[in-house]
């Protein structure tokens, strides 16, 4: 092994079919306790026509079997407990345990949503605190916590602008955003209606803030902005960008996916934001799990708070909670019962165990995202040059020279134990490796990261064929993927699985063939 | 603070080596007057301890020691302890969405898994790797056949779930979709006539529900068929997936829409749930949301990789398929242990179980002198009944009882304030079910 790899030993690995392949008649892996009134006549009570005889190649295996499937499946992961997780944007931190374990309790994860509310004033108290500490936290004036996720934020936040435009006599046409934005932003303002002027990042990577003057007109609903931007750079000019739009009757949304870097430091609401959306799955620490789930409360000034979606938390004379299903001015319904309130335990858990302190996980996350900086300053091009707040933006120009792209610097620094940074993002950038430490990791661990990130650009420059192959270390090399959209295989079926035996051998002989081509990688 | 892994000295340490003197330079972009000045007012800092006594005091002003017969899209189902063991490895609690695929495929694995359980199940051909829950997964779909159908008229039943009929109403609002609502007919299954009358050319999507928010199974074959021909496409929304153990799957829909919460997840108030986007494959192109798919690696071997992303926000912006970007993966991963475990026989044993408790309650309740039942289509694990007066106040009655009620229908259907939904499902013992019986009959014999 490069002894440059510090992080990453090899490790045995389990290999592992499809459970469709382990699957034998009569086998299952869950009993139930036994029927305890007469059992029903399928064919008579849901008549013939109707009946169904069981769901065809099923799978039928054990437990153990069950258990040892996805265990094994899992350890083909890497994840945040296993080590930084550097991607920009996404704000790959620590779940903390203890947040699984309360979200998990008898009177919390049993609760129905359509259950009496004075039987679930414990739930209605949980959202209550956590509405009271995202308020605290953005300095707005009023929130919705029905958003599943942040893009359904956006929506919601684009849907009350609209609604508080029409309420003014004229919805109006456009939103605006900027090139560096993310692709939910233009995706969100087409399904809320509008149509998506792109707007030009000026020379340092900010809005330019004498075109947004130009831009705005009377057409224009709302600018969506996010701060600090994808490029981990604070908007300076928020304020006077927030009075150009107030002036035309326009309004400021921002995109919270940055809340990380702001959190304790100031406030969107202080800096004359309308309306921002947060990514509890983000900034507030609940898990990714793979892609979700998340959730996307929205907060707003006052102006907006007519429009919430229902149902509405309201608090009642007799200090009751209650949720008010029925507001003349709402936008309606974004999802059905009430968020994704598992999540929402979560989120608050997290609050609590910082409290005032939050601050200082705002401060660890910038102070590791410059330290990166710094020492890679050099190393790797720095396109824009304003200070960082919790997230770095380099290009692989100087890497270019060799053939070697940010793709392949990605894949290189699996080997080295890492996961990737973010890719090709923001799109300003050609060729951009975005990098999020978040306040989870430690000095040591950033060194870690930096080690290998130098000791990758040595190769990109000496032996930049190493790059370009890598990743050499994981159970599978590069996949096809232009093969998997051009012939789409989106689920397992019998027919082709006729074809096994040989997938299997093909698959062993691939495997020892990987095993003689290891030694492209330089052994210590 | 037990979250960060730095002491004060390594802070130091590192603002030195930036070339920093204090943390506050790093933030010196931010303008000082916009500054907070003071600590966030904010509860804590707590302990692991009092957290957990935080959220265990909530969790006792709950319904606990209460036994509900509430369903209408959230069930309470038996859940292996297996699942929730799975779900919380690291590995899988802790990854981010698997777009670098050589170190994500475990979750793509599963994802792949899950879509294939999916298809099995709804009889459809390709579904993806989740949607938020059903009543966007509903929204999606009827948004899916607008692109297929070029159209903009949408026909649904009155009998899908009333909160998945708001939340289409609030993405319709503003996308120019026109909802027509089509009447439900006596034996609570969807007016065919109507829908006859009602289809015409323009017609993007016919949204049903099986079984409907009344309980009952709509006849979705007899319903593809009056549909076909006219190009609009069927869409069949289910929100109690258990019952595709027992009834037949709606193979015949063009899109199915579900929601999952059944397979292995908690009522949890209301989420997070899983929702589901089935369809045929030359509707592909057209679908909201990941898609997982096989492929091999430059050495031949299986591998498994995020696929047909040119529908999605983060390529083509604008132009996607859906806004949709965070989904809700880790309870599609639930659901597929859930359903691994189960396996075909479990499956139709825990369907059959809620078909037989769901008759002997029908039979106990309808015992009772002005209890009767209001629709008499089949049904799998929830039906309608009427009673003598407001289902409301006599839910009321109940409570004393410690019996949270069935759900009162009259809120969302005014003609129905006599009528509720009931749901047993294979949790609810039949003492449950006695005591709901005798419970009721006593609260309905007491002079108003």
């Amino acid at each position: 092994m490069n002894d440059k790899i510090k992080k990453a030993a090899r490790h045995v690995n389990q290999s592992e079919g499809l459970i469709f392949e382990k699957s034998s008649p009569g086998k299952r892996g869950f009993e139930l306790p036994p029927l305890d009134v007469p059992a029903a006549d399928a064919a008579r009570d849901l008549g013939a026509s109707y009946r169904r005889d069981g769901v065809e190649n099923f799978p039928e295996v054990s437990e153990i079997e069950v258990i040892r499937h996805f265990t094994r499946l899992s350890t083909w992961n890497y994840a945040i407990d296993l080590g930084m997780y550097p991607l920009g944007s996404c704000t790959m931190k620590y779940n903390p345990r203890v947040n699984e374990f309360v979200a998990r309790l008898a009177g919390i994860a049993t609760e129905h949503p359509l259950q009496p509310q004075e039987l679930s004033q414990g739930c209605l108290k949980i959202l209550r605190l956590l509405e009271q500490c995202l308020l605290e936290i953005t300095g707005m004036d009023a929130i919705t916590l029905q958003p599943a996720a942040g893009a359904q934020g956006e929506l919601t936040g684009l849907l009350l602008i609209r609604a508080y435009l029409e309420k003014q006599g004229n919805a109006r046409k456009k939103v605006l955003i900027p090139d560096s934005a993310h692709g939910t932003n233009p995706a969100t303002a087409v399904i809320a209606g509008y149509q998506v002027e792109n707007i030009k990042s000026e020379s340092h990577g900010q809005i330019d803030v004498d075109k947004l003057r130009e831009l705005v007109t009377e057409e224009v609903a709302a600018l969506m902005i996010t701060n600090p931007s994808t490029l981990g750079i604070f908007e300076q000019r928020i304020p006077e960008i927030a009075a150009i739009l107030h002036e035309k009757g326009a309004l400021l949304y921002l995109d919270g996916a940055n809340m990380n870097a702001l959190t304790g430091i100031t406030r969107p609401g202080d800096l004359g934001v309308d309306v921002m959306h947060l990514n509890l799955h983000k900034t507030f620490s609940t898990p990714h799990g793979g892609g979700g789930p998340g959730a996307g409360p929205v907060a707003m000034k006052r102006i907006l708070e007519p429009f919430r979606p229902v149902p509405v938390l309201v608090e009642r004379e007799n200090g009751r909670l209650a949720l008010e299903p029925v507001r003349r001015d709402s936008i309606g319904r974004v999802k059905a019962f009430s968020g994704n309130f598992g999540v929402l335990v979560r989120a608050l858990a997290y609050i609590l165990a910082y409290g005032p302190g939050i601050r200082q996980a705002t401060e660890d996350a910038v102070l590791n995202a410059n330290y990166i900086r710094k020492n890679l300053e050099g190393v790797y091009d720095l396109p824009y040059s304003l200070p960082s707040m919790h997230e770095v933006v380099f290009s692989d120009a100087f890497q270019k020279k060799n053939g070697v792209n940010t793709m392949d610097i990605a894949k290189r620094l699996i080997d080295y134990g890492f996961h990737p940074y973010t890719t090709a993002f923001p799109l300003i950038v050609s060729g951009a490796l975005m990098i999020e430490p978040t306040e989870s990791e430690s000095k040591e661990e950033c060194d870690l990261f930096i080690d290998a990130m130098r000791a990758i650009a040595e190769e990109a420059a000496a032996t930049p064929d190493i790059v370009k192959t890598a990743p050499h270390t994981t159970r599978i090399r590069r996949l096809d993927e232009v093969g998997a959209a051009r012939k789409p295989i989106l689920r397992w079926d019998p027919l082709r699985a006729i074809a096994t035996p040989q997938q299997a051998e093909l698959d062993g002989a691939a495997a020892s063939q990987a095993e003689k081509c290891t030694p492209v990688i330089p052994t210590a | 603070m037990r979250y960060l892994p730095k002491s004060p000295m390594e802070r130091q340490e590192m603002l030195a080596a930036i070339g920093a003197s204090s943390i506050d330079e790093l933030f010196s972009a931010v303008p000082e007057r916009y500054r907070l000045r003071e600590a966030l007012k904010l509860p804590g800092p707590y302990s692991e301890a009092e957290i957990i006594q935080y959220f265990s005091e909530r969790a006792a002003e709950n319904s606990v020691g209460y036994t509900s017969f509430l369903g209408a899209g959230v069930y309470n189902h038996l859940r292996s302890v297996v699942t929730d063991a799975i779900i919380q490895r690291g590995e899988f609690l802790t990854s981010y969405t698997p777009y670098q695929a050589e170190i994500s495929q475990g979750t793509l694995q599963a994802i792949f898994e899950f879509q294939t359980l999916m298809c099995q199940l709804t009889g459809q051909e390709v579904a993806n790797a989740s949607m938020w829950d059903g009543s966007t997964a509903t929204t999606e779909a009827v948004l899916m056949a607008e692109r297929v159908t070029s159209r903009r008229h949408v026909l649904i039943a009155r009998s899908v779930h009333p909160e998945y009929r708001d939340v289409l109403k609030t993405y319709a609002r503003n996308s120019g979709l026109e909802l027509q609502e089509i009447p439900y007919r006596p034996d609570g299954t969807l007016d065919q006539a109507a829908l006859k009358s009602a289809i015409r050319d323009d017609v993007a999507a016919v949204v049903v529900q099986s079984p409907n928010f009344f309980g009952s199974i709509e006849p979705v074959s007899e319903l593809a068929a009056a549909v076909k021909g006219s190009g609009a496409l069927l869409v069949v929304s289910i929100t109690e997936g258990v019952s595709l153990g027992l009834v037949k799957p709606p193979a015949e829909a063009d899109i199915v829409a579900m929601e999952g919460q059944s397979f292995g997840l908690p009522p949890s108030y209301g989420g997070p749930f899983v929702g589901v986007i089935a369809t045929r494959d030359k509707f592909v192109r057209q679908m909201p949301g990941r898609l997982a798919g096989q492929t091999s690696d430059t050495e031949g071997r299986r591998g498994f990789v995020l696929t047909l992303a040119t529908r999605e926000q983060h390529i083509r912006r604008e132009k996607a398929t859906s806004n949709i970007c965070t989904n809700q993966a880790l309870c599609a991963l639930a659901a597929t242990v859930h359903l691994t475990l189960l396996g075909k026989d479990g499956l139709r044993e825990m369907a059959h179980q809620n078909l037989s408790k769901a008759r002997f309650a029908l039979d106990e309740l309808t015992k009772i002198p002005g209890v009767r039942r209001t629709f008499d289509a089949p049904f799998f694990n929830e039906f309608t009944i009427e009673l003598p007066r407001s289902a409301r106040m006599i839910n009321a009655d109940l409570l004393r009882d410690k019996i949270i009620g069935p759900l009162p229908l009259g809120s969302s259907y005014p003609e129905l304030t006599k009528h509720a939904l009931v749901c047993v499902t294979e949790t609810t013992t039949r003492a449950d079910m006695e005591r709901l019986s005798s419970a009721l009959r006593k609260a309905i014999a007491q002079p108003l």
